[in-house]
This record gives C-alpha cells, structure tokens and sequence, in this order.
C-alpha cells in the first residue's frame, strides 16, 4: 500500500500532462517511510516512448537525499499512450535501480485520470492501493 | 594518489556498507580494476563483458558524467572524486 497526499497526486498528474506528448518522470522522497517532498525530473529523452533522468539533475538530487539520510520512496512517470501498467522496459530497470513504489500515470486519456502504484521487486509486478490523503 | 569514490546504497553490498570508498589509477578503467582487487565483483556491475560502461549506471568525475567526458578513458588525478549512481530510466 502506498499512502500519498493529494497534493503530491495532482502535481504527478499536472507534470505529466504538461509534458504530453512526451514522457513526464520524477520521484518522491521520505522519510522514515513517510513521503515529505516531490521532485520533477527532467525527462532527457523527451520522448513519448521512454524516459531517463538528467543525468546532471539526478547527481544534484540523489546527493541531497543521501546526505540529508532520506529515501527514495517512489519513481513516478507517465505513459502517454498506453495504460498505467509497467512495460517491459520499466521492469528491466527496476532491477537495476529499485524503488519501493513505480507509480504510473496515463495521459493516453485528455479527460480520465489514470493513476495507478505497483511494487517490482525481482521483476515481479504486483499492484496495490494507492490511498490518497488530505493535504 | 588517492580518488574518493562514492557508492549509491545499492551497490553498498560490495564495500561492507561504506558510502565511500578510496582507490587509484591514471584513467577510470584502472580505477576500477583497483577498486575490484578489494570490492570484488564492484567493476562487473559497472562494466558489460564488452567492457564497456553500463547503460544502467552513471559514473561522474568531479560531478561531470563520464559519457561527456572520456568515458572508461576519463583520466583521473589525485583527489578528484568520483561518484557512481544507478540511472534511472523506462518507458512505453
């Protein structure tokens, strides 16, 4: 189960459609298991098939995080023309670089809201609850 | 000669848990080949059997990714600092 605000919902939902057509990504970052702050990546394939962080960015970030003994809690980005399901391309990288919640969106819709969080873990994809919380 | 060199949490396994690490060599493939004589199977995770780097890292010399640079040929000198993150990417 993952337990979100609903602000942090609606930014993950207003980046990705502000990108479409391309690929939005970012991540959200807690502490003790409790998310506290999102930060949008840059997408630095701006593509509608894929995304990859800024390599760059993701430097800046990751230090911050780590010095500051955060965590990553989720990787979120969009899908812009299929389901909020990872594809075989995200599963072969959660291998690599694992997060304990993939959430995706889909802006395959303009007027649905598709938002949907899965665990990987060992290249097994498993959904569950995204409960959104007031704040 | 000494390269600090920092370690993302995954790959911690490799150096009994340490952030970082120091070692040395004159380009980034001796570092690594130095680093492995101590984290044994570190440089396998950063390197593909056709030695070249992995799509699924990032390496940056003093914060400049090495694949702007000179990749696996970056040359290294004593306390520059490296530090090694997993990429992150995905798609359709």
């Amino acid at each position: 189960m993952l337990e979100l605000p609903q602000t942090m919902i609606d930014a993950m939902v207003a980046h990705a459609r502000r990108d479409h057509p391309d690929e939005c990504c970012g991540v959200v970052v807690g502490s003790a298991g409790r998310p506290t702050r999102l930060i949008a990546m840059d997408n630095a394939d701006r593509s509608p098939t894929g995304f990859a962080f800024d390599s760059d960015q993701w430097l800046r970030v990751y230090r911050e995080v780590d010095d500051a003994d955060e965590e990553f809690l989720v990787v979120y980005h969009s899908h812009t023309m299929t389901e909020a399901y990872p594809s075989r391309t995200d599963i072969l990288w959660s291998r690599t670089t694992p997060f304990p919640h993939w959430l995706l969106v889909s802006t395959r819709s303009p007027d649905e809201q598709e938002l949907r969080s899965y665990t990987i873990v060992d290249g097994t994809v498993a959904e569950e609850e995204l409960r959104v919380t007031p704040g | 000669m000494t390269i600090d060199v920092r370690i993302p949490t995954i790959l911690r396994t490799y150096t009994g848990g340490e952030k970082a690490v120091s070692g040395s060599g004159e380009t980034l493939t001796a570092l690594l080949d130095d680093l492995d004589s101590r984290h044994t199977g570190l440089r396998g995770r950063l390197i593909t059997d056709d030695g070249t780097l992995h799509r699924f890292v990032n390496v940056y010399v003093n914060d400049e990714d090495v694949r702007f640079l000179g990749g696996l040929d970056t040359k290294l000198a004593d306390g520059d600092s490296v530090t090694v993150l997993p990429a992150v990417a995905g798609g359709r």
